[in-house]
């Protein structure tokens, strides 16, 4: 019960400080928005081997930003918790009486809320930009599948807030935190199959992108989003499902072992 | 039963050859002292003396490298949810959520604390109107100034009505009448509720005012530890706890006024 009611503060927290800072939100889908300007209308004429035939470009494109979206705030967020270092905020959370587990569970779901939110709000700017659902989808298809989006959005969530948990746990500042989720969001991002067919990279960078969470997420959201993916939907589920489970675990560990002081 | 009326009679604090190394150089060197319940105790010392390592191993923040130490009973090595629940901090540094408004920081400490609504509210509505921030209390602390932050961070102290308060530098760069303002509340305080009180300063005639027993340390050993009386009467009639306090931890100053002789 105390461990529920500061897991509930700790995201009430984050919440506060989003609706107080919109800008916040604005800022993380403008990056998103870029992408479909100009990969989107630069390619819409260009057809891609891997993409099914009567899938335009943006709408292959729309699923692979939300899964982007979904990365890039959920990795950052980790920033916050050296935020809290810097200005001691976090000496006085460390110090209550919370088992470090549920600290790591509330910061993860705050951030999960935040990073839902900026995805909702990129999926409904992507009608703007072309995207449609296919005309075959009825409106319990279409509602299914937005069920199916949000699932695999939290999953996405809270797998790369684990990661950047587990990387804000290991630094001392800022800046160096930044320079490294920058080089490890690149790779997870390009990766993924986020804005190209991963059938179309060599073999070698294709063993890799089958070995990252994000390539079964972003394939998860097209299912759920266009109905064409590479893997079956239970498969990208379990996956996701896996690679959650199994990277809170470890951001658990690492948030337990560092020092607030 | 038996176990109960042991609880009572035990000290608050007890530290037994503790010592704490980053790395080989030793910031808290094998110390060992005991506080009272309802004592008011200082920890006296140079900067970079070892204050704030004992206060934050104390505190449960840093693990120990040798010896024990327990907070209200608990082992802060083994025990530490208890020790958390025994005791409330204040850090030498602001640690606020400058973002969020007095109310709400106090409404987050609250809750970490597991203090269901009810209480929440009537003790944030106490405190609030003990530290005189009741008005400022939905305004966003970095609009704050020093003093007003520091009397948030003591209200937030209480609010879970700790065994123990440890009070690191509670009055560091405030105007003197912040100051005062702030000893007044930390003396009824204790005098008022059963709080042990375990302080750091720099200023000797406020630890003198209110401590009733100082330790002094420096390169992370206990080099004197007293009543403030006793401390001042060793060095003579006159002595101030400034006297005390340069004999025992002076050194450095006396060594260059030496070589300055020499030449």
């Amino acid at each position: 019960m105390v461990e529920l009611l500061a897991i509930y503060v700790l995201w009430k927290r984050e919440i506060i400080k989003l609706f107080r800072e919109k800008e916040r939100i604005i800022g993380s889908v403008a990056m998103p928005l870029m992408f479909l300007t100009f990969l989107g209308f630069g390619f819409s004429q260009a057809s891609l081997p891997g993409v099914k035939a009567g899938i335009s470009y943006i709408v292959f494109l729309v699923p692979g930003m939300i899964g982007m979206n979904m990365l890039f705030g959920s990795m950052f967020s980790g920033i916050s918790v050296l935020w809290d270092k810097e200005f001691g905020f976090l000496k006085e959370i460390m110090v209550a009486p919370v088992s470090r587990i549920s600290i790591a569970l509330g910061r993860i779901a705050g951030g999960a809320t935040t990073g839902i939110i900026q995805g909702l709000l990129l999926f409904g700017l992507s009608f703007f930009f072309g995207f449609g659902f296919s005309e075959s989808f009825s409106l319990s298809r279409i509602i299914a599948g937005i069920i199916l989006m949000l699932v695999f959005m939290v999953l996405i969530a809270i797998s790369f807030l684990s990661v950047g948990l587990s990387f804000a746990s290991n630094m001392r500042d800022a800046q160096g935190f930044e320079l490294i989720i920058n080089f490890v969001m690149f790779p997870l991002f390009f990766l993924s199959g986020a804005v190209s067919p991963i059938t179309n990279l060599p073999p070698w960078l294709q063993f890799l992108a089958y070995l990252n969470p994000l390539t079964y997420g972003v394939d998860g959201l097209r299912r759920s989003l266009i109905g064409s993916s590479m893997f079956s939907l239970q498969f990208d589920l379990f996956i996701c499902l896996a690679a959650a489970i199994a990277l809170t675990s470890l951001a658990a560990f690492f948030f337990d072992r560092s020092s607030s002081v | 039963m038996i176990s109960a009326i042991f609880m009572t009679t035990m000290p608050a604090i007890t530290v037994n050859n503790l010592t704490k190394k980053f790395n080989n150089f030793a910031a808290v060197d094998g110390i060992s002292f005991a506080v009272e319940e309802r004592e008011c105790f200082g920890l006296l010392g140079p900067n970079g003396a070892g204050k704030t390592t004992t206060i934050n191993i104390l505190a449960t923040l840093l693990p120990l490298t040798a010896g024990s130490a327990t907070v209200a009973g608990f082992d802060v090595c083994k025990q530490k949810n208890q020790v958390r629940q025994s005791i409330g901090i204040v850090f030498q540094e602001p640690a606020l959520d400058s973002r969020l408004t007095g109310r709400e920081n106090l409404e987050f400490h609250a809750m970490m604390y597991g203090i269901d609504r009810l209480t929440r509210q009537k003790r944030i509505k106490a405190l609030l109107e003990l530290v005189e921030l009741s008005e400022k209390a939905d305004v966003l602390v970095r609009n704050y100034s020093g003093g007003m932050k520091r009397r948030l961070e003591i209200a937030r102290g209480l609010i879970h009505r700790p065994r123990v308060l440890f009070l690191d530098e509670p009055t560091l760069g405030l105007d003197s009448q912040t100051r005062r303002l702030i000893w007044n509340y930390i003396k009824r305080l204790n005098k008022e509720s059963d709080v042990t009180i375990i302080l750091t300063t720099h200023y000797m005639e406020e630890a003198d005012d209110f401590c009733d027993r100082i330790a002094i340390i420096d390169h992370g050993k206990i080099v004197t530890m007293d009543t403030p009386a006793n401390l001042k009467a060793a060095l003579g009639p006159q002595a101030s706890l400034e006297d005390v306090f340069i004999k025992y931890t002076g050194n450095t100053i006396r060594n260059i006024e030496e070589r300055e002789k020499i030449w």
